[in-house]
């Protein structure tokens, strides 16, 4: 069984800054970590190996240094690593990452299975794994907290919805998006980072994904980040003067006006 | 201080280290409490490659050496090392196989030792011999079909839990210790079982138990080594092996200090953190100097080991003695510096002292091995190149 892991790099610290030109995060300089959601997606997509067999490939969409996070997925058990990184690729949305990640998933046939975390930590979104869905155009399960029978052809998991779970049955290939509940990720092993440190991490570019760049990057993104901001809260208290009655004329007057009732 | 360790022995370290930090941390105190066997973190441990450390790589370790073995030891230690011997003690129980074990016996073994899928342990101590080794009463008598094992092993780290025994018997009564042999036995055979098992002062996360037997019967092939030979291994293994008690005191006394250097940093009295106060500062200052002092001729001692010499009883003696009595004079003045607070269990500081103690205590009492230190002075007339 062929098993496709998406992770992505995020900062590590809460100290991250804004570039004022783009509205995206400034990544330079900045401590990095896989994203924990993704650390559940990796550790299942490994037991899911060492249970049916196959092999685990790695991807991500991201800077140079990228790499290292690439590397400790192999250190933990991941047989191989594509690091998608072009200058094309800087500002892109969740859609335009969702499509260069389905470019390159293309490429890696055949795939039975496509694990993502839930969401990312920075972004927040959870909005990659259905949209690589989408665009890949195979079945979906976002939340899976349990995979109860897995087999070339099909899959049956628990997902975590509001009030319990659901038990959802999928022919594959299809994509899922995994919750913490799902395992506790492991440790490297000392085999796996002497294999690490010099495993290759094959480099993918627009030109190797035969991207048209117009697709991707800021140009390809659907959305646009305005302005990021923390919110102002602004409280203006007033004294309504008068008796009872008009102070409640009032009230009603302003709540009308404000078109709050 | 800079160790100049080698890259391997860097990662080896750290990756101790985090496994120290995020998977032992957090149980410590109920592995104590509960005197509960962390099977869990064994599991840790061996996925992490760790008992592939110290087996060779033909036989599907990592051909680390005695300075590798230390330096896990020590990582774990510093968080538990109630955790740490049982790992130590099943590098210990494979020494005999390692060392003289014949090509058969290592292919069967070592292989699932370095995947951590079975402990070992080592079984010497009896009731009647404990410094004086020589002393044991366990029998192994040659029968058609191999050998029968008959007497009780007392304190025998990992019992219970291990699934390979190196046991050293006599194979011959008349001779005493010139009549000991090594034999390796396996958990489950008929005529093996355990006995009483301890309850503790301090790494009581460790299993401590007696082995029984009664007429168990074990193949010819479980021999290690030839007859006669098992006490002169056992010696040359404890030499080997007391490295890594010193790394264990190492780490305890390691842990012991940050605690310590922390709660001085924060507990204000008299209006001031009470780092401020010179007496501490002292105390602090002399716990960092003999720690650094054990933790260099722990390293000092495992190159030697790990460059091929072929004696360093005095060596691995004199690392065993300095850092275990280190251990035990850091830990207590850590109590100290914590004061009442120390004295509770809701610090760590009280449990590195009962953790301690066992350091000056088994594989060899300080007291023997400065017994055997001033032996080998004597011999050599104290004149030293």
């Amino acid at each position: 069984m062929n098993i496709v892991v998406c992770l992505k790099q995020v900062p590590g610290t809460t100290k991250v800054k804004i570039d004022p030109q783009t509205n995206t995060l400034i990544r330079q300089g900045i401590e990095n970590i896989t994203n924990p959601f993704d650390t559940y997606a990796l550790e299942e997509g490994i037991r899911l190996k060492e249970r049916c067999g196959g092999k685990v490939t790695a991807i991500s969409m991201g800077p140079p240094q990228a790499e290292k996070m690439l590397r400790d997925a192999i250190s933990t058990g991941a047989d191989e690593a594509i690091l998608l990184s072009d200058s094309a690729f800087a500002g892109s949305d969740t859609w335009a990452t969702a499509y260069v990640l389905s470019k390159a998933i293309g490429k890696l046939t055949p795939c039975h299975l496509l694990i993502c975390g839930r969401q990312t930590i920075d972004g927040d979104t959870g909005q990659v794994g259905p949209e690589l869905a989408e665009l890949l155009e195979l079945p979906f399960i976002a939340y899976v907290s349990k995979i109860e029978e897995i087999d070339e052809k099909h899959i049956r998991v628990r997902r975590m919805v509001e009030e319990g779970y659901e038990i959802i049955e999928s022919p594959l290939p299809a994509v899922l998006t995994v919750v913490k509940e799902i395992n506790i990720p492991r440790l490297p092993s000392l085999r796996g980072l002497a294999k690490a440190r010099n495993a290759p991490i094959p480099l993918w570019t627009a030109e190797t994904l035969g991207i048209d760049k117009s697709m991707v990057g800021l140009a390809g993104s659907a959305t646009r980040v305005v302005r990021i901001f923390f919110p102002e809260r602004v409280r203006r208290s007033e004294m309504l003067p008068g008796d009872l009655e008009s102070q409640v004329d009032t009230l009603i007057t302003r709540l009308r006006e404000a078109k709050l009732i | 201080m800079e160790y100049f360790l080698s890259e391997e022995q860097k990662t080896l370290k750290s990756l101790a280290r985090r496994i120290a930090e995020e998977r032992i941390l957090p149980v410590r105190a109920e592995l104590d409490e509960k005197e509960a066997f962390p099977w869990e973190i064994i599991r840790d441990l061996a996925n992490a490659d760790m008992f592939r450390v110290f087996i060779p790589v033909e036989y599907e370790g990592l051909g680390g050496g005695c300075l590798d073995l230390c330096l896990v030891v020590e990582e774990l230690s510093r968080v538990c090392s109630g955790v740490a011997v049982s790992y130590a003690a099943s590098a210990l129980g494979g020494f005999a196989l390692l060392e003289y074990g014949s090509e058969e016996q290592k292919k069967k073994y070592l292989p699932d030792i370095a995947a951590g899928k079975k402990l070992t342990a080592f079984a010497l101590t009896e009731s009647t011999a404990g410094s004086d080794a020589s002393a044991i009463k366990t029998t192994a008598e040659k029968v058609s079909g191999g050998y029968l094992l008959n007497g009780t092993k007392q304190f025998v780290t990992n019992g219970g839990e291990a699934e390979l025994y190196t046991v050293i018997a006599l194979t011959d009564k008349e001779k005493g210790a010139r009549g000991a042999s090594a034999f390796i036995v396996e958990k489950d055979t008929p005529g093996f079982t355990f006995g009483k098992k301890e309850k503790k002062m301090g790494i009581r996360a460790s299993s401590t138990r007696e082995l029984v037997f009664k007429n168990c019967l074990i193949p010819e092939g479980n021999l290690i080594g030839k007859e006669g030979l098992g006490f002169i291994m056992t010696m040359r293994i404890l030499d080997r092996s007391r490295p890594g008690i010193a790394a264990q005191a190492v780490g305890l006394a390691q842990g012991a200090l940050e605690a310590a250097v922390e709660y001085a940093k924060q507990r204000i009295q008299f209006g001031h953190p009470i780092f401020a106060q010179p007496v501490v500062q002292n105390m602090l200052a002399d716990m960092a100097i003999q720690v650094e002092a054990a933790r260099a001729l722990t390293y000092a001692t495992a190159r030697m080991i790990d460059s091929g010499v072929r004696h360093f009883t005095e060596e691995s003696a004199m690392v065993k003695v300095f850092a275990s009595d280190v251990a035990m004079k850091v830990t207590t003045d850590a109590v100290q510096i914590f004061g009442g607070a120390g004295y509770m269990k809701d610090y760590p500081v009280e449990k590195m002292m009962r953790d301690a103690k066992i350091t000056q205590i088994y594989e060899g009492t300080n007291q023997v091995l400065r017994s055997a230190i001033a032996f080998e002075l004597r011999k050599r007339k104290a004149t030293r190149e």
